[in-house]
């Protein structure tokens, strides 16, 4: 319990002290996570729509895929996307590796699937009730993808944020193709690992505690902004 | 080519050639053959499980027949505006406003841009909704909801209205609010048809009646006539309430 | 009104993303010992100040940080394993080996010392005791330079480890802090770069029990990653960094690095032995 208690000082230390470096490494975790995050959604979210208002062979297949592809270990996709950006290894010519950038080609392929899988679900529930309505307005199939995420919105808003905290809280992959390199690419959870491996608890727990603590309030804006929206549209 | 230089063939009449719909081996409706022609309202009836909405839906386009032919007057080809809607038991709005819905509508029918608002605010005058124009749709009552289903479908201008039991959730005052909408609808010239297990409601708004039982067209005759004297023993049963499937 | 959105969060991603290094900078794989000694964040900063480019330091187990050079992710390579260095030039991946400096290993253990090897000055002798008395016994186990520099005094006390360990030695395949941290969970016996000692903080009842044995110093040798084998290699900013290292301003430097006061890294760049 002292160890608790010494991190909570800790936290609190480290915020008010305004460390500049510890700024730089918060700014750069949310940086790549977001810009993942972003990424993610623009491939995972019309994907999992379109399986979900979609029938054909194989599609069983894909959702169990889907399903499964959550379950990535980060450290293996760290691995994959290491050997592609190395300089030794087909992209290495564009120089990414040990970059942020790599940090979030690696993040993206990792919560790609989740924000697919997760709203393929939701678009599958929601089509049982829409589907008649919409064909018989004539809507096609890439309308009728657009039409249900946009009016599943409020559903989606807890995916993406369950994407976001996925890739915020990995160490293993962004450690492998980011290096840790210190005010380049070390970012919270690589910080945490590191001071753990030094032998520092107090301020890997305290670091730990900051990362939760901002996860924790963006998730409590998105509640806040989707549940007035939400009482508004119905 | 816009629609007013093309001036289209007609989507009517309807032909339902021995048509059959199977699931599992279960006949759903069973070697149906009718005609439907413009301008007479067509209210479907008959017990629960007779294949009503099934045979709703067939006409519409939403199923397909196991075996037998559908067949309009003039194709509606994939990718053009429908002629045809349909109003469920149960509204479909998008969450966003009522006003939104309509347009949202005449944007998938490729109405173009700078008409879309106009008509969509006719539309909900028409139906005493204009107040609420702004109003998010899936807030509304119930009658309200299915208000807007039938602006929407209004909007659309579409030569034939399929109704499945639009009124069957409602208070009778909403009730009576969607079937003036309806007779409106049918005074500017859409084909109304039907299915309704209100026969208060057949009466007031049918033509002609349809009667289904267990998935064959047992009856159809004039409202007049169908009410007054039914020619099958099931529709008599039926029309007494001791025909309840 | 959706591809409206996407356009302007691509956009926003392109700024985000933009810092494209437009600054000059080279990649040095280098150890985690080294790295959390301090060293680095001490004397880069100096070295950056005077010439301008940045340094970003990979810090890996030795067998990973020469594996990213074999690969041409890094620049330079500073490593403490000579051996293994030799086999990387060998195998022409590297051009040159420089030392550089030097540190010390120290052999840590319990205050209550049950193999009784505290305050030699003979490492091969205290390894001895820690195996007769079957004492429990930390290894890193990562092909890193200090698990390296472990295996090759239990080989020179005569000891054959693989045949030897049994449930006392704990083979970790971790890091130094890691490894110390378990050592210090369990009250074991551990060999550990006298850099990490100094910084690590979570020692409980651990103390120093054995140094100063020549055997105990840590080589470290700077090498650039060969440029004819690994095209995209910055040859001239790599060169600069490693004549710096062997400069008198940079082994100055080195020099002056203390933890509370102690001098962890002794330069011997002119040394033609090391």
């Amino acid at each position: 319990m002292s160890d608790l208690s010494q991190a909570t000082a800790e936290a609190l230390r480290l915020v008010a002290g305004g460390d500049p470096k510890l700024l730089d490494i918060v700014l750069l975790s949310l940086r790549v996570s977001l810009t993942a995050v972003v990424f993610a959604c623009a491939v995972g979210l019309p994907l999992g729509a379109t399986v979900a208002v979609s029938r054909f062979p194989g599609r069983r297949t894909v959702v169990v895929v889907l399903n499964a592809l959550m379950g990535l270990p980060p450290v293996v996709v760290g691995l994959a996307v290491y050997l592609l950006l190395s300089r030794a290894g087909p992209l290495g010519a564009m120089g990414l590796l040990f970059t942020p950038t790599a940090m979030v080609i690696a993040q993206a392929i990792l919560i790609t699937p989740i924000i697919a899988a997760l709203s393929r679900q939701v678009v599958e529930d929601a089509w049982v009730e829409y589907r008649e309505q919409l064909r018989s307005l004539g809507e096609r199939r890439f309308g009728a993808v657009l039409t249900m995420l946009w009016d599943l919105r409020f559903s989606l808003v807890t995916i993406v944020l369950a994407g976001f905290g996925r890739a915020a809280a990995e160490v293993g992959a962004v450690m492998i193709v980011g290096g840790n390199i210190d005010g380049v690419t070390r970012v919270m959870t690589t910080a945490i690992a590191l001071e753990t491996s030094k032998g520092d608890l107090p301020l890997a727990l305290g670091l730990g505690i900051v990362l939760l603590t901002i996860v924790l309030a963006l998730n409590a804006a998105a509640d806040i902004v989707k549940d007035t929206a939400q009482r508004r549209y119905g | 080519m816009t629609s007013a230089m093309r001036a289209p063939r007609s989507l009517l009449p309807l032909r339902l050639d021995d048509v059959v719909f199977a699931i599992g081996g279960r006949r759903v409706i069973d070697r149906v053959s009718l005609t439907l022609e413009a301008g007479r309202r067509t209210v479907i009836v008959g017990p629960n499980g007779a294949g009503k909405s099934v045979l709703l839906r067939l006409c519409h386009g939403l199923l397909q027949p196991t075996s037998g032919t559908i067949a309009w007057n003039a194709l509606e080809l994939p990718g053009e505006p429908r002629r045809q809607a349909m109003v469920f038991q149960r509204p479909v709005l998008l969450r966003r406003s009522a006003l939104a819905n309509i347009v949202y509508a005449l944007a998938v029918a490729r109405v173009p841009t700078e008409h879309r608002e106009a008509r969509a605010r006719e539309a909900l005058r028409k139906v005493g909704l204009d107040a609420l124009a702004a109003h998010p749709a899936r807030v509304l009552s119930g009658g309200e909801q299915q208000r807007v289903a039938l602006a929407r479908a209004w909007a659309l201008n579409p030569e034939v209205l399929f109704l499945d039991e639009p009124t069957a959730n409602l208070d009778p005052g909403a009730t009576h609010e969607i079937e003036r909408v309806i007779g409106a609808m049918h005074a500017a010239g859409t084909k109304i048809v039907m299915v309704t297990h209100n026969l208060g409601q057949a009466r007031r708004l049918g033509d002609e009646i349809l009667f289904l039982h267990q998935g064959r067209l047992l009856e159809r005759a004039s409202a007049d006539r169908f009410f007054k004297r039914p020619a099958s023993l099931e529709a008599a049963q039926f029309l007494e309430g001791e025909l309840p499937w | 009104m959706v591809v409206t959105r996407r356009l302007f969060l691509a956009a926003s991603l392109c700024v985000v993303l933009g810092a494209h290094a437009q600054d000059r900078f080279i990649t040095v794989a280098s150890t985690t010992s080294t790295e959390q000694s301090g060293l680095f964040g001490y004397l880069l900063p100096i070295y950056e100040r005077q010439t301008g480019v940045k340094v970003r330091v990979v810090a890996l187990g030795t067998g990973q940080a020469l594996d990213v050079a074999r690969r041409g992710d890094a620049d330079v390579v500073f490593v403490h394993a000579r051996a293994a260095e030799e086999k990387f030039l060998a195998e022409g991946h590297g051009v040159k080996r420089y030392p550089v400096m030097y540190n010390d290993f120290v052999l840590i253990g319990p205050i209550s010392d049950p193999a009784k090897v505290g305050g030699g000055k003979d490492i091969v002798v205290a390894l001895k005791k820690v195996e007769a008395a079957k004492a429990a016994f930390v290894s890193r186990g990562d092909r890193s330079g200090t698990h390296m520099a472990e295996l090759d005094l239990w080989k020179a006390s005569g000891i054959d480890i693989d045949k030897a360990k049994g449930a006392w030695y704990r083979d970790t395949g971790q890091g130094m802090g890691p490894a110390l941290n378990t050592a210090a969970s369990m009250g074991a016996y551990i060999l550990s770069d006298r850099g990490t000692w100094l910084a690590f903080k979570n020692r409980g009842d651990l103390a120093i029990l054995v140094e100063g044995d020549k055997r105990l110093f840590n080589q470290y040798g700077v090498i650039l990653v060969n440029p004819d084998k690994h095209p995209k290699v910055k040859k001239e900013l790599g060169q600069q960094l490693i004549d710096w290292l062997i400069s008198p301003t940079g082994q100055k430097a080195i020099a002056d690095y203390k933890i509370d006061g102690e001098q962890l890294f002794y330069p011997n760049a002119g040394d033609p032995a090391a």
